[in-house]
């Protein structure tokens, strides 16, 4: 990468993006564990992060995709959705999903399988939002936008489990788990917020860790808040 | 450059070892005879294009993907990463499909080795002939004695990290290295382990715990399934494509061979490959399928011809057939200390101890199992897919990773004619028909699940889990193509060299006609080596 790349996403990054943190999950390690005061990309400019990984990350934060594939509608529609499925009411800069679920069907470029009978790629999610869509209109005439938040995952469940009532030409239990929810944390837990949130190292090239035992923690690892 | 144009030609091939680097390579025209044209340079392809271009025959060796410069193009992280792997499109179906892309598929110079785990693990001697030795399954037409002497070339030519004593196996020398420190994930086994009484091991792995040329010794980042940036990991592209090159083998990346062609006389005369956007042909004495377990059943059946119409070196019906995966159920646990499993290697610890003691199992078969350290994205994925958990619930869930532990098993599953790989009607980007992967487990497969999630879960409450759970995967991918000793029931012999078509070869994991209970690249490479000296032998009795 250049050095121009370089500086524009060295030290400044980290002032670059506002950071905000969820202040009521300190718990113990059973509840699930707080990392309120560590930010992974504070180690931007250490040993931890190597040019390459620096390149991919900046690219990943600040050149997020415009929308090119699909259609308002299934955008509304999915940003709704997405924020059921990994709210983020606290950000102020929320990770995006939607815009590389999109990217991903504009380069039609998906896992490498898929289940037999099931369409390709940007049938199975052209179908299964609208099967979604058409789920939500039978409940109401406002649709899923016109549900409050309750509303939304009451019928999001019910498509978890398979009972639904619309026609659903991708089985909806499937289309849930394994292409929708799937999808949305493989880019959620991409982003250095979600590593933060989990306490995870990140990036670690070319120094990886030392310590290695039960209870042990270099000194360039998340520290419980 | 963009990894998807071809890099390796015009006489020299990318430096794995320099940034930005090149090294010699001899190139030859497509009109030139070659000894031996090689489809697919992983732990089978690579391994034998350096073995038979040692011994000095000309070896052109064709990949789908790119030549990687790991110290220029691994990036720490997982969503970029996924660039290792094999997405063109496929079908997977049967009662219990098998997740396939990044799960098992490598796609580039150095195949799956780039992102595998680097155990490496020998089979349990029996497993040769497990027919007669252990009453299921298919014998191998070799012998464990046969094997073993390349078993200890190959821990020699990966500098296999391990203990001073490994307990299960034959006699065998000390790992050339000395053995990684164990992680807290493994010593979660260990403690499991100790308290229940059973045996355990640090995992012999191909990661080298001091220096070795221009390899450093692994720094325990923990990315290893996503390409290793250091080198430490002695993948293929690593530990045997430079030596292929420096003998003179001739690697073309960015190759997709698409048909074998054979000739009037019933011996093969070469094969067609894509690269750059068109159809070229390359001539060959020999030609070695090398793609794994479902390109390479995929390849043959894609070559039908008058003389094959079912298939290419098809004659029995068998090619495709008894394919197996390695269950993979796993067992999580929360623990109060942290573990931040996310550190070392993903898999330090194994007990291998249902791999050798038959008594109180109520299946015939085998399994080992191993700790864990999965990185955030793949968790996400076990969680989700398994647990169906989402919304806050999910990002709770998640919250306790550093707090994490789990294990899980290589299951040994039967070979069974059934579960298969066939052509389905669609097409891909070069125009060749897409395989159907179709897979279901046994009852006796079953079995063999239910058994190991109950030893496993024993060991973490043992080692002081809380709030267990179980998850579904499977991993490697094995038979297809399976040798034998008799043309009836196989499809090539122990040499695995086609019955039907004398010049034609298989070099892969597709030759395994059973799958063991441990990791097969130590395995599928031992036999590379293996045939590549029988080769020699062949040759110089001028019986090629
Ligand atoms: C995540 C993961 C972890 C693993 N961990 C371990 C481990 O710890 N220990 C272990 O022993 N094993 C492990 N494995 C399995 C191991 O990597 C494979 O079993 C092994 O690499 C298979 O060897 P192979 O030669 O049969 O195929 P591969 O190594 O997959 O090589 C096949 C190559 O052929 C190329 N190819 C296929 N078709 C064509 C074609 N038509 N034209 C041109 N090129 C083609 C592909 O691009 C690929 O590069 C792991 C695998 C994965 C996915
Ligand atoms: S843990 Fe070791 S082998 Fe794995 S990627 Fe890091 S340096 Fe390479």
């Amino acid at each position: 990468m250049n050095p121009m790349h370089l500086t524009r996403y060295g030290r400044s990054l980290r002032t670059h993006l506002p950071r905000a943190r969820n202040g009521d999950l300190r718990g113990n390690a059973t509840a699930g564990a707080s990392y309120a005061r560590y930010d992974v990309l504070a180690k931007w400019d250490t040993p931890s992060f190597d040019d390459l990984t620096r390149s991919v990350i900046a690219a990943r934060l600040e050149e997020v995709p415009p929308i090119c594939f699909l259609s308002p509608d299934e955008v509304r529609l999915l940003d709704l959705v997405l924020a059921r499925l990994l709210p983020q009411p606290e950000r102020s800069r929320p990770i995006p999903i939607t815009p590389w679920i999109d990217d991903m069907l504009n380069r039609n470029q998906g896992e490498g399988y898929r289940l037999d009978g099931l369409p390709p790629l940007r049938e199975t999610w052209r179908k299964g939002l609208a099967a979604l869509a058409a789920e939500a209109a039978l409940t109401g005439p406002g649709g899923f936008s016109g549900m409050s938040k309750t509303e939304q995952d009451r019928l999001l469940r019910n498509v978890q489990l398979g009972e639904v009532l619309a026609e659903w030409p991708v089985p909806a239990a499937h289309f849930f788990t394994h292409v929708l929810l799937k999808t949305a944390a493989d880019i959620y837990y991409s982003y250095p917020d979600a590593w933060s949130e989990i306490g995870f190292g990140g990036p670690a090239s070319p120094r990886g860790y030392v310590r290695l035992g039960f209870d042990e923690r270099d000194s360039w690892e998340a520290k419980r808040a | 450059m963009t990894a998807e144009l071809p890099r390796a030609r015009n006489g020299r091939a990318p430096d794995v070892f320099r940034r930005d680097g090149w090294v010699p390579m001899r190139c030859h025209a497509d009109h030139e005879t070659v000894d031996f044209a090689i489809v697919g340079t992983g732990a089978g392809g690579g391994t034998l294009a350096a073995r038979l271009a040692e011994a000095g025959f000309s070896v052109v060796a064709f990949d789908a993907g790119p030549f990687w410069r790991p110290l220029d193009e691994f990036a720490s992280d997982e969503a970029e990463q996924q660039k290792l792997y094999w997405t063109d499109d496929r079908i997977t179906g049967g009662a219990d499909p098998i997740a396939l892309g990044g799960n098992n598929s490598g796609r580039g110079v150095g195949g799956s080795t780039i992102h595998f785990s680097m155990i490496s693990l020998r089979w349990r001697p029996e497993w040769f002939k497990a027919r007669s030795r252990l009453g299921y399954g298919f014998d191998w037409p070799i012998s464990y004695e046969e094997v073993a002497p390349y078993y200890e070339e190959v821990e020699e030519a990966l500098k296999v990290s391990g203990p001073v004593n490994y307990p299960w196996g034959g006699k065998r020398r000390r790992y050339p290295y000395r053995a990684h420190p164990v992680n807290a994930a493994g010593l979660v086994l260990a403690r499991g382990a100790e308290r229940l009484g059973i045996e355990w091991s640090s995992v012999p792995l191909a990661t080298v715990s001091a220096p070795r040329g221009k390899s450093p010794p692994c720094v325990y980042r923990g990315f290893c399934n996503f390409g290793c940036s250091t080198n430490a990991k002695q993948s293929v592209l690593v530990a045997w494509i430079p030596r292929a090159l420096r003998a003179g083998a001739e690697i073309r990346d960015m190759a997709m061979v698409g048909r074998i062609t054979l000739a009037p006389n019933g011996r093969v005369r070469g094969l067609e490959f894509q690269r750059e956007g068109s159809w070229h042909f390359q001539h060959a004495r020999n030609v070695v399928v090398a793609g794994y377990a479902i390109e390479t059943p995929r390849l043959l059946l894609n070559s039908a011809c008058r003389q094959f119409p079912q298939g290419l070196a098809n004659s029995s019906g068998l090619v495709g057939t008894h394919l197996m995966t390695h269950s993979g159920p796993g067992v999580w646990a929360t623990f109060e200390e942290e573990v931040r499993w996310y550190k070392g290697p993903p898999n330090m610890a194994v007990t291998e101890h249902w791999n050798y003691h038959d008594e109180d199992k109520d299946f015939p078969g085998s399994y080992a199992f191993m700790s864990q350290g999965p990185l955030p994205r793949a968790w996400a994925q076990i969680v989700t897919t398994n647990r169906g958990l989402w919304g806050s619930a999910l990002q709770q869930e998640m919250r306790k990773y550093n707090h994490m532990a789990g294990l899980v098993p290589v299951g040994e599953t039967e070979p069974r004619p059934e579960n298969r790989v066939e052509l389905a009607e669609e097409e891909d980007q070069y125009g060749l028909r897409i395989p159907r992967v179709l897979f279901s487990y046994s009852d006796n497969d079953r079995r063999l699940i239910e058994h190991s999630k109950r030893t496993m879960a024993q060991f973490l409450e043992a080692a002081g889990g809380r709030d267990l759970w179980e998850s579904k995967d499977t991993s490697h991918l094995l038979g297809g193509c399976r040798m034998g000793s008799d043309p009836a029931t196989s499809v090539v012999n122990a040499d695995g060299r086609s019955w039907d078509v004398p010049n034609l070869w298989i070099c892969d994991g597709s030759l395994f006609p059973t799958c063991g209970g441990v990791n097969p690249s130590l395995t599928i490479q031992a036999l590379a080596c293996r045939i590549a000296d029988r080769i020699k032998t062949l040759a110089s009795r001028g019986e090629l």
